[in-house]
């Protein structure tokens, strides 16, 4: 049998040094870049455009010719088949057809535009206040709710509580990942960043629930005296049926990031990443607080503290 | 219970039967719906955002009157033949914003033209060839003599319709001083001769697509009635009348001031990519439910196989439900969708393992499956619920952003949420009673629990 709750101060350390990676990166980011992530379009406003290339281009060749047209600043990702993701400042609909008629004869390709999309900065500042809000709001709904399927267990806020705090553990993992990816790779958050991280809250709140729902079925049914047994043996219970899910959507996500298209790449990897995370969060993180809170072993928490008694 | 199962399975397969004769082929005429609705990133397509300039009106006379610039948008997109275009308007914080969508392959650069034109409708009237021009007249406005065209900027805001006992409608408007003058002239000029209503270069028209052009009978100075029209069109009329007082310029507020004609969002994408997309698409979902199957097969056995029917029938009814309501599936749409599929298994997931364990208690068969489902249901609702939140919200944020795909996601995550609840409570338990009820498969490994883990009670 696995001790999951024995092991708790072990899964605590884990979590602790992926948080502070992520916070590292985030401080390393707003040093180096002005921003703790690499905030799309959405957020900041401008436009970004698909050209198709044919023949092909290589990526340094396009970069050099957009710093000559005067676009240096634009951000470039190689969508393969010949395609790229530009992303400027504002530009209209017909200065992004002038700019793949200039680059197509620069380059000597044929080029097409395939995809335009421009946010005015206004409604931008707007989209990244409405972000935020959306994630608080789900986070408190979702509190609200496990307090209130938990209503009969004594203390119903605590059960919300640790799911909650679960929750943000993974969101700021994630969130840590992507400033990561923005500084190594460029890569910028967007809205459907911002979807995907909402839709991993909702999973990773899922699975938790999942686990909770037995703890109080054993608890009520009165399997061991003492509640981190019972919180054990719920886990080793619920095990199977939390890999299995986790594995069955990774099946179809892992399919979704590798053929399914450059446009929804980090929207996919965003699910994938949740749903790894969340189900980490849930098996070794959530229950384990309950535990920690019913023993009051609050140094637990802390990952270099001593052992006591 | 027997004859329970056999009715829910008796419904079972007539949905599942409906589902498919629906979607096969897909884009066969089924209630008027033909194909699945694709949202402009796998079709092709426009999504534009404008802001409107209200700043010149009273804060009580805006929301009819955006409504409107509504009708008059409508008109002018579908002058250009665009006949699938739909227009929103979006109210936020005091704001109106304009949302126009255009579906496949269009003139965007001339859409875009007809939209940031002025509201203001024309009358013209006919010359000697039967051509129409603007109907003029010389006014006196301030003490200085002005050659003026007759427009709708001098109308007051009160035009209505109002219906007598035979029901005929008649359109109700008053003119203000310039106006009267005008009209007075112009009236006098024109009895017994049409007067057409221009906006732009197009003449409006009646529902029976004829031009709308009241004859003069009479000299109208403040006051007067258009009659002969039909309910429908003097209602529009009335309208596009009050909403053409003033012009409405469509455009954004960027640093505080107002910047017309371009947009607040614009999104114009290429039919290629779409296809492209739905290919990537397509390709990834058929690799990723491949998986998924055979994982339930080898892990499952017997339930996962039933879990996999089960799977078969719930994708079927989503695309029926997708084609029928309809649901405009956008590429994050479609991820919502395969995501679903994978978050389907999860329902049957929690049965199977709860099941196995009363097996391995050393419970019968039928008692095992009965108290899996039982035990279970607590676990599929509270989690799905917390599913529905998160997708409760994102629905809410895409209504905010104005941006559709966000929409799509929480949508089409939602229905695939609530329907796969439905079919791992019905279908999956209906079948799995089937099958133990006509006792053909007894063996336990059948189901995943060989006879060695099974904890003797006795």
């Amino acid at each position: 049998m696995i001790d999951f709750v024995g092991r708790k101060r072990w899964f605590f350390l884990i979590s602790w040094i992926l948080v502070v990676i992520g916070i590292i990166s985030l401080v390393i980011s707003q040093i180096q870049t002005k921003s703790p992530l690499q905030l799309g379009i959405d957020f900041t406003g401008g436009a970004s455009m698909i050209f198709h290339f044919s023949p092909a281009v290589e990526q340094g060749q396009l970069r050099q010719e957009m710093t000559e047209l005067g676009y240096g600043e634009a951000r470039i990702q190689d969508a393969g088949e010949g395609n790229f993701i530009i992303y400027t400042m504002e530009i209209t609909s017909e200065e992004a057809n002038e700019l793949a008629e200039e680059l197509g004869t620069e380059l000597d390709s044929q080029v097409e535009r395939i995809d335009y999309y421009l946010v005015s900065g206004t409604i931008a500042a707007a989209t990244a206040r409405n972000a935020v809000i959306a994630v608080i709001i789900a986070a408190v709904a979702m509190l609200f709710y496990i307090v209130w399927a938990f209503r009969r267990m004594p203390s119903p806020f605590r059960w919300g509580t640790c799911a909650i705090i679960a929750l943000i553990h993974d969101v700021f993992i994630i969130v840590g990942i992507f400033s990561i990816l923005g500084w190594l790779a460029g890569v910028a958050i967007d809205a459907l960043f911002i979807t995907g991280l909402l839709a991993v809250v909702g999973y990773s709140i899922n699975n938790t629930v999942v686990v909770f729902d037995r703890i109080r079925e054993n608890v009520s049914r009165h399997i061991s005296p003492d509640f981190t047994e019972t919180v054990n043996n719920s886990l080793i219970e619920t095990l199977g049926r939390c890999l299995n899910t986790a594995l069955t959507t990774l099946f179809v996500l892992l399919a979704l990031f590798l053929f399914g298209g450059a446009t929804i790449h980090y929207f996919v990897l965003v699910l994938l990443l949740g749903v790894i995370i969340g189900t980490y969060s849930s098996i070794c993180i959530s229950s384990q607080l309950l535990v920690v809170w019913e023993k009051k072993e609050w140094r637990a928490l802390l990952p270099f503290a001593k052992r006591t008694g | 219970m027997r004859r329970g199962n056999v009715y829910l399975l008796i419904f079972i397969l007539a949905l599942f039967g409906f589902a498919l004769w629906s979607i096969v082929p897909l884009d066969r005429n089924v209630f008027g719906r033909e194909g699945l609705r694709l949202g402009l990133d796998l079709a092709g397509g426009s999504y534009l955002v404008y802001q409107a300039d209200v700043s010149d009106i009273e804060p009580e006379n805006r929301d009819e009157i955006m409504e409107g610039v509504k009708g008059v948008i409508e008109r002018r997109i579908d002058a250009l033949g665009i006949t699938e275009a739909t227009v929103q308007i979006q109210k936020q914080e005091g704001e109106y914003n304009i949302v126009i969508q255009i579906p496949g392959i269009a003139d965007i650069e001339k859409a875009k033209e007809m939209v940031g034109l002025f509201t203001v409708l024309e009358f013209r009237e006919q010359d000697a060839e039967g051509k129409w021009i603007p109907a003029t007249g010389t006014v006196t406005v301030n003490g200085e003599e002005k050659e003026l065209v007759l427009s709708s900027r001098y109308f007051k805001e009160n035009t209505y319709v109002t219906v007598d006992q035979v029901t005929r409608a008649f359109l109700i408007f008053e003119m203000d001083e310039t106006g009267a003058q005008l009209f007075k002239q112009i009236s006098t000029r024109l009895i017994g001769k049409p007067l057409a209503i221009y906006l732009g270069d197009e003449p409006l028209r009646g529902e029976d697509g004829r031009i709308i052009a009241p004859t003069v009978d009479e000299v109208i100075e403040d006051k007067g009635q258009i009659r002969g029209l039909s309910l429908v069109d003097a209602q529009e009329l009335a309208r596009v009348l009050n909403a053409g007082r003033i012009d409405v310029p469509l455009g954004r507020l960027a640093d505080g001031e107002f910047e017309p004609s371009v947009p607040l969002y614009e999104r114009t994408v290429n039919a290629t990519l779409g296809q492209d997309s739905i290919r990537k698409s397509i390709m990834a979902a058929v690799i990723g439910i491949v998986l998924l199957l055979v994982f339930m097969l080898v892990y499952y056995r017997l339930p996962g196989l039933v879990a996999c029917l089960s799977l078969g029938i719930y994708g079927v009814v989503l695309l029926g439900i997708f084609k029928l309501v309809p649901v405009t599936l956008t590429l994050p749409g479609v991820a919502g969708f395969i995501l679903s599929l994978g978050m389907a298994v999860d329902a049957n997931v929690l049965i199977f393992e709860r099941t196995k364990e009363e097996l391995r208690g050393g419970r019968s068969l039928a008692a095992a499956v009965e108290a899996g489902f039982n035990r279970a249901w607590t676990a599929i609702r509270d989690s799905n619920i917390t599913t529905f939140i998160a997708c409760l919200v994102l629905f809410w944020l895409g209504g905010e952003l104005g941006a559709l795909m966000v929409r799509g996601f929480a949508l089409t995550l939602f229905i695939g949420v609530a329907l796969s609840m439905f079919t791992a409570i019905t279908v999956t338990r209906t079948f799995l009673r089937l099958i133990i009820g006509s006792k053909v498969v007894n063996n336990l490994a059948a189901y995943g629990v060989p006879a060695q883990t099974v904890r003797n009670t006795k």
